[in-house]
């Protein structure tokens, strides 16, 4: 398996043809405390780039894009009950959904973990 | 910090913020500190359970002294100011010749003359709008050289009182004066959390000093915009500009406590006819209230409020997460027909269409200190 990172501060797991989606640390941070997120809803497709979910924080809310294309194969219902754990756990617990990707060269777009960190050394 | 934050104004407090790694944002042209380290929610939640201290040096603080000040000032607010009582405060608004609210504010009548506090966006207008009324015999003097800081929870009143002996006893919504660490102080017993606690008007130059003796007592932190907005919210209190307008008048904006019996029978400020028939006949087109989410999904400003059969019935006007509440609240407008509370609405989130009902407001009790008679 192998973690891929957006400019939009997601992350995807890959396994397979299946990628698990979450927001990172330095996202979930700048978010601060989430209150609320709207997942997908399993069964449907979105493009790369497409808003697939919102995070709501006490503040605001902001939009999540798909960092790939694909369908939806599952949600973390955990999160309904319970969003702070994109807080507590962004890149374990605090997942959001699962993706089928549909064109794995999308993925040759995003960054690698050492990329990214260098990518968020350049924000600060 | 933005690349066009020189052109921020900064309050007398701005390097101490800066040194508690206040997040900085613009707000009515000054550079404020949205929230601290501890985060909205920490910051709200010790608030409510302790003290919380807030710049609010933003804010216009205004002087007019003068013989018959509180009589003069009756023709521009609705609110009852001559009967006002030495060192008593009142909430009004500045009203316009259609009914409309120009600003909301708080006014002290003090033992010669008259203090009042207004909002950061609107005090240049509100200070060009009492100049063009001002006779000759009245001065207007804004008191840019002083800091204005909040200090509201459970327990400010009791920190307080650790620098100005009675502060703990002053009743709610009076006025004294004192010093603090030899600066003169204006000390008033309000605020816009919901909770006890006290405004505190410092002269700039003391204001650092003295909010770093506040922040090493151990029940204060710094709180910022964030929290503010969540704890007014949950509070019910307006915050000008998106709940209440030009707009809007006090009565569509649910105010009309505010405006005493003696302005109700002799009217006579800018609007007072729509206002006053407004308030005789009961008869508005839309109200202001409280909405409850039925779900846990926030419904923020701007959302549109629909009946069951997709007519846009109102607009939703704050809204957010409520800490202390635990879930969704907000306020907003809806057609005076469904602002009874308890009633069936429904707010356009995005692409869902989510269950609300009409709620009382405060979501949050107001816990304001009361004297003993």
């Amino acid at each position: 398996m192998t973690v891929y990172f957006s400019e939009d501060h997601e992350w995807i797991n890959v396994e397979g043809n299946t990628g698990t989606v979450g927001i990172t640390d330095y996202a979930q941070n700048a978010l601060g405390d989430i209150v609320f997120v709207e997942l997908p809803g399993s069964g449907e497709e979105f493009a790369k780039g497409d808003e697939v979910a919102v995070v709501e924080s006490v503040k605001a809310a902001s939009e999540i894009y798909s960092p790939v294309s694909g369908e939806i194969t599952a949600v973390n219902e955990e999160l309904e009950d319970n969003a702070s754990l994109v807080n507590t756990s962004p890149d374990g617990d605090g997942w959001f959904f699962k993706i089928n990707i549909a064109d794995e060269s999308e993925l040759e777009e995003l960054m690698n973990a050492s990329d990214y960190k260098a990518f968020i050394a350049g924000l600060e | 910090m933005s690349a066009d934050s020189n052109a921020l104004l900064k309050t007398p407090l701005f390097s101490l913020h800066e040194e508690l790694d206040g997040k900085m944002v613009p707000f009515a042209g000054y550079a404020m500190p949205v929230q601290y380290p501890l985060g909205v929610m920490g910051e709200h939640n010790h608030t409510r359970e302790s003290a919380g201290l807030f710049d609010v040096s933003h804010m216009g603080q205004v002087m007019i002294t003068g013989k018959g000040a509180d009589e003069w000032l009756e023709s521009l607010v609705p609110g009852n100011i001559l009967d006002l009582k030495p060192n008593r405060i009142r909430y009004t608004m500045f009203t316009d010749k259609n009914g409309g609210i120009l600003d909301d504010l708080m006014i002290t009548k003090r033992e010669n003359d008259i203090f009042m506090v207004v909002n950061a966006a609107c005090k240049e207008q509100d200070i060009a709008h009492m100049r063009a009324h001002l006779p000759d015999h009245l001065t207007l003097t804004e008191l840019n050289d002083r800091a204005l800081i909040a200090l509201q929870g459970p327990k400010a009143a009791e920190v307080t009182a650790r620098f100005v002996q009675g502060a703990d006893s002053q009743d709610f919504m009076s006025y004294m004066e004192a010093e603090i660490l030899g600066a003169h102080c204006f000390i008033s017993r309000c605020g816009y959390t919901g909770e006890d606690g006290h405004e505190i008007s410092i002269p700039a130059e003391k204001a650092e000093e003295i909010c770093r003796a506040l922040l090493a007592e151990p029940e204060v932190e710094a709180i910022g915009l964030g929290a503010r907005d969540s704890l007014r919210l949950e509070a019910g209190l307006c915050l000008y500009g998106h709940d209440i307008t030009t707009e809007t008048t006090p009565i569509e904006g649910s105010l009309e406590w505010s405006i005493g019996k003696r302005r109700r029978e002799e009217g006579g400020f800018p609007g007072a006819e729509k206002i006053l028939e407004q308030l005789s006949t009961g008869n508005v087109e839309r109200r202001r209230v409280g909405i409850l989410p039925t779900g846990r999904a926030p419904a923020r400003e701007g959302t549109e409020i629909l009946d069951a059969d997709d007519n846009i019935i109102g607009v939703i006007t704050s809204g957010g997460f409520g800490p202390t509440y635990g879930g969704p609240i907000a306020m907003g407008y809806v057609l005076s027909q469904y602002s009874e509370t308890g009633t069936e609405i429904f707010l356009q989130v995005r692409k869902k269409k989510l269950e609300a009902k009409v709620a009382s407001m405060p979501f949050v009790p107001q816990r304001y200190y009361r004297k003993p008679k």
